[in-house]
């Protein structure tokens, strides 16, 4: 599958929601845990080796799982392939809990959902629609309740 | 620089909402093993818009997307290729390629215009949280309202006024991935606002992201010009932003782009 790698390596440089020296491990056989630079950008995870200018790679993070899992450490994990873990060891159980939460909140579909969950409790409240004013409320992604193509 | 194309692929695929799809002509780029040396080709392909994410298939019921293009930092233009309805994809990063894309008709590609320049994570953000602060504002007006029942008034509303303990929260999405946990289990919140970033006590307003893009294409985000750094690099506050503010200077930025891109149509770029 082609891609726009150019624009992937400069939102990589962007100002990041989160960035950190973590130790990470990808999920291949015998991969052991590496200290690398972490950095969240949009719905992106990115990571470099810590002298490096250019990640070494990027995870979406649209449908993948966050789990905490022993101390100081969480994973995230892909829907379709739940076993294939990427696992991340924080340098403290509180640096690992404002990941965990980070993360949860950085993808589209988080978004999405708090749009229609926000825009649906003030239609409620206020008896308007508040995506009127911004000429966006007809679009199909901001409707409530799942559609299919 | 890898990616983890296997869980894209499966996220372009599989039955979450896509925010826009159809057929449209994708001009083939110079050094594409497609390329002819005269002329330009286009080549048919059936695209899926999915938040940030532009797909693209062979076909509309190929199981594996072609290429994907990533949208964000992106603007979206009208442009005056020899094909009517044509419109391109443009990065402003120097030497970027740009997307150039030709509809079947004035709607459908005005259509797409308007759905890939409101496609970034960025964009979804600033609605989100401007939404946020609505419902902040509303409830809190209805604490207000609440204290002097003379001034309730449709009847709608006083089902919520006797019983605030009962707002009700919206039904749990299907899709548990990434996201969920942190709303959906707050249950009602008396007088408050159950989102997903409620803290117990006290709603945060979240920072404002730092401004990702320029016109310029400076690195650093410098602002564009005319526009007051105070404004885009603190914190957000209820008071100080205001979202039609933001979507007006996103309006400005893709005009002084849109200048700049012409100008270099005149210089033969």
């Amino acid at each position: 599958m082609r891609y726009n790698e150019r624009e992937l390596l400069c939102l990589a440089r962007q100002p990041a929601e989160k960035a950190a020296e973590i130790r990470m491990s990808v999920p291949k056989k015998g991969s052991v845990l590496k200290k690398r630079l972490v950095k969240l950008v949009v719905n992106f995870l990115f990571y470099f080796r810590t002298d490096e200018a250019e990640p070494i790679g990027a995870l979406l993070l649209e449908h993948c799982r966050i789990t905490k899992e022993e101390e100081n450490v969480f994973s995230i994990s892909f829907i379709e392939e739940p076993e294939r873990k990427y696992c991340f060891e924080c340098a403290s159980e509180e640096q690992c809990q404002e990941w965990v939460e980070a993360l949860k909140r950085a993808s589209y579909e988080f978004l999405r959902r708090s749009l229609i969950f926000y825009r649906n409790e003030i239609q409620k409240m206020t008896g308007k629609d508040p995506l009127e004013q911004y000429g966006i409320s007809e679009e199909a992604r901001f409707q409530l309740g799942t559609h299919h193509q | 620089m890898k990616l983890n194309e296997r869980s894209v692929a499966h996220y372009a695929t599989c039955d979450s909402p896509a925010d826009h799809t159809g057929f449209l002509r994708k001009r083939v780029e110079r050094h594409h093993h497609h390329a002819h040396h005269y002329g330009t080709s286009y080549q048919r392909r059936w695209f899926v818009l999915k938040g940030n994410l532009l797909f693209y298939f062979e076909e509309r019921e190929s199981r594996e997307p072609v290429g994907l293009v990533v949208l964000e930092g992106c603007t979206v233009e009208l442009c005056e290729a020899a094909e009517e309805f044509a419109f391109a994809i443009r990065f402003d990063d120097a030497g970027a390629r740009a997307y150039v894309l030709v509809a079947d008709g004035q709607a459908t590609m005005e259509a797409w215009v308007k759905a890939l320049s409101r496609a970034s994570f960025d964009y979804m953000r600033l609605v989100v949280k401007e939404l946020e602060k609505q419902l902040e504002e509303a409830c809190k007006s209805l604490a207000a309202c609440r204290k002097s029942p003379r001034r309730s008034s449709s009847s709608g509303r006083k089902r919520h006024l006797s019983n605030p303990a009962l707002l009700p929260l919206q039904e749990k999405p299907a899709i548990l991935e990434n996201g969920y946990s942190t709303w959906g289990s707050g249950g009602c919140v008396p007088g408050g606002a159950s989102g997903p970033d409620y803290d117990e006590g006290q709603v945060k307003p979240p920072p404002l992201p730092p401004r990702r893009r320029s016109a310029t294409g400076s690195a650093t985000g410098s602002p564009a010009p005319g526009l007051s750094p105070a404004m885009l690099q603190s914190p957000v506050s209820p008071d100080t932003i205001c979202f039609s503010k933001l979507h007006d200077w996103y309006g400005q930025e893709i005009v002084a782009l849109r200048r700049e891109w012409q100008e270099r149509q005149k210089r033969g770029y």
